[in-house]
């Protein structure tokens, strides 16, 4: 996956290592653990009415991104090259042409290993997108969105920048775990998806605080737990230490894209606060996806900085422009992202993942330009096709739920549940159906008003 | 009888409790209550929104006690809430026409 400049084992063929088969399994279930990590983060950050329906909106990707994958996302994604655009191997299809043991080409960990790995990177890309949809979108418009945004989007945007062959991948873009395939991809399509389906009902004139800062911060935890895996295993191996500098970086812009938030809210609003601090290690961690393997520890220290203070400013936009972005998909995401691409024409190093340097580091500005039209490449494809997608959506099974279940609770409307059960005495709910009602109305008959007698 | 009715802040509650037992009121009633004043509530910010809390935390005690009592018992309550600062709440006291203690049916000061 990684831009192969310094491929392992260039001149004797590689062979399957235990080692980094089993680093990679376990970056794969890390990478898992992110998915409802997200959800929490965005769960914590709606009101009581739509818990349910925000974590559902990430959970539902495990099951709809798997099955699409094991179909035909990896063998689009990571199939033999068509035309630099996409992706097709019929023995991925269905992943039932692969062996074993059989490994993926240049690296010593089997195709099986690869493919669950990247799987994982494909479940949690839309579920990105659904935090800036948050409160008002139909459940079953979401599932059809995510199948035909996933097919139509992230599987050949994957193969541009990740697969061999892959127009971004041969121009020599780097973008070690996602940057643009994965947040500016979600962040661009995000905004085209407001763009259609609009504010929420109330948007800037109701209060629409988080219901609980407490999971916002456990997702941001398990995110940032999973995101090791996200990271450092995407060089599909630990022989040479990359994936190592990729952990180290994670936690060092993580960690100061965290005190940049925080650094920007004491100063514009008196407070330091916790969504602040979730909120910026998010940054800093969607910023040091794409550029960590290409720079040095203070390199990420100088990214992480530069991310957390960036998009602590850009979350205001939304209510300067008047869009809608619930949770801040385009503010963190988006934004980070194109930080974090942008920054490797800067901070590349040329000593890590590859020897492409950046403009601190002699390299001109060559890096940079690649950068850049990586950014923009998938930054518009994304935009376009996802405005398209849920413009057709919208015009036909429609987006949006009803006003009437927007304000009452998305949970309700669409779920047929709530998250929490606040009354006192049972919260007068009855079974509906298991159990018949034992009325005793011999009982009942002597609390019955003396003049009805 | 007299029905004083109390809000006060939330961590007064134990001080008062103890105030009304020396007192010799037997039974009181509190219940978990929100409101504001003339201070009004306070401001959070999120993500740089911010956002005016009205409604501040309050605790409502209700305590039934006879009619010559009830003006002795406000000074108890109100020098066991009072903090000095803004927001310490408001005591008052209403004529209660009929109480009746449920498990024996008594009515009236002896149902107190």
């Amino acid at each position: 996956m990684p831009p192969g400049i310094l491929t392992l084992a260039a001149e004797e063929a590689p062979t399957l290592s235990a080692a980094n088969t089993g680093f990679m399994l376990i970056c794969s279930a890390l990478v898992m653990l992110m998915t409802p990590g997200l959800a929490f983060f965005y769960g914590g950050m709606v009101r009581v009415k739509s818990t349910l329906n925000m974590l559902m909106m990430s959970f539902v990707s495990l099951g709809i991104v798997t099955v699409l994958w094991v179909l035909y996302g990896f063998s689009i994604a990571f199939g033999s090259d068509i035309g630099s655009v996409v992706g097709w191997s019929s023995e991925y299809v269905g992943l039932s042409g692969i062996g074993r043991d059989q490994l993926w080409d240049g690296y010593t960990i089997p195709v099986y290993v690869f493919a669950v790995f990247q799987l994982m990177f494909a479940v949690i890309t839309p579920a990105l997108i659904s935090g800036a949809l948050a409160d008002r979108v139909k459940f079953g418009a979401w599932v059809l969105f995510i199948t035909l945004w996933a097919t139509l989007v992230y599987f050949p945007v994957a193969h541009w920048v990740w697969g061999s062959g892959g127009w971004l991948f041969e121009m020599g873009v780097i973008d070690f775990a996602g940057g643009t395939a994965v947040h500016i991809n979600a962040g661009a399509a995000a905004l085209g998806v407001i763009l259609v389906i609009g504010k929420r009902v109330g948007f800037k004139k109701d209060p629409m605080r988080p219901h609980s800062l407490p999971l916002v911060m456990l997702g941001a935890g398990l995110l940032w737990f999973g995101w090791f895996g996200f990271n450092a295993g995407s060089w599909l191996g630990n022989d040479d230490g990359v994936g190592a500098v990729m952990f180290v970086n994670t936690q060092v812009a993580t960690a100061a894209a965290l005190l940049a938030w925080l650094a920007y809210e004491k100063v514009r609003h008196g407070a330091c606060t916790t969504l602040g601090a979730a909120s910026g290690a998010v940054a800093g961690l969607v910023a040091i996806t794409p550029s960590g393997g290409s720079c040095s520890p203070l390199g990420a220290l100088a990214i992480g900085a530069v991310a957390g203070l960036l998009c602590a400013m850009a979350v205001g936009l939304k209510y300067r422009f008047g869009y809608d972005d619930s949770l801040d998909v385009v503010g963190v995401h988006l934004v980070g992202g194109v930080v974090g691409s942008v920054l490797v024409g800067f901070f590349a190093t040329g000593g890590v993942q590859s020897e492409a340097r950046g403009l601190f580091y002699g390299g001109g500005a060559e890096q940079l330009v690649k950068q850049v039209t990586g950014v923009v490449a998938v930054l518009a494809y994304s935009f376009v096709v996802s405005a398209v997608l849920a413009l057709v959506i919208h015009r036909t099974i429609g987006m949006r739920v009803t006003e009437d279940d927007e304000v009452a609770g998305i949970d309700q409307g669409e779920h047929a549940e709530t998250a929490y059960d606040f009354s006192g005495a049972g919260g007068g709910t009855a079974p509906r159906r298991s159990v018949p009602a034992t009325g005793d109305t011999a009982a009942a008959a002597q609390y019955t008003r003396k003049v009805d007698a | 009888m007299k029905l004083i009715t109390a809000i006060v802040k939330p961590h007064r509650l134990d001080e008062i409790k103890e105030a009304l037992q020396a007192f010799g009121v037997h039974g009181l009633t509190v219940t978990e209550a929100s409101g504001y004043g003339r201070q009004r509530g306070h401001t959070e910010v999120y993500r740089g929104a911010e956002y005016t809390v009205d409604l501040v935390p309050k605790i409502r005690i209700e305590v039934l006690v006879e009619d010559d009592d009830a003006e002795q018992l406000i000074d108890v309550v109100v020098k066991a809430a009072r903090t000095g600062k803004i927001g310490d709440g408001k005591v008052w006291s209403v004529p209660v026409e009929t109480a009746v203690r449920v498990r024996t049916g008594e009515r009236g000061p002896d149902a107190l």
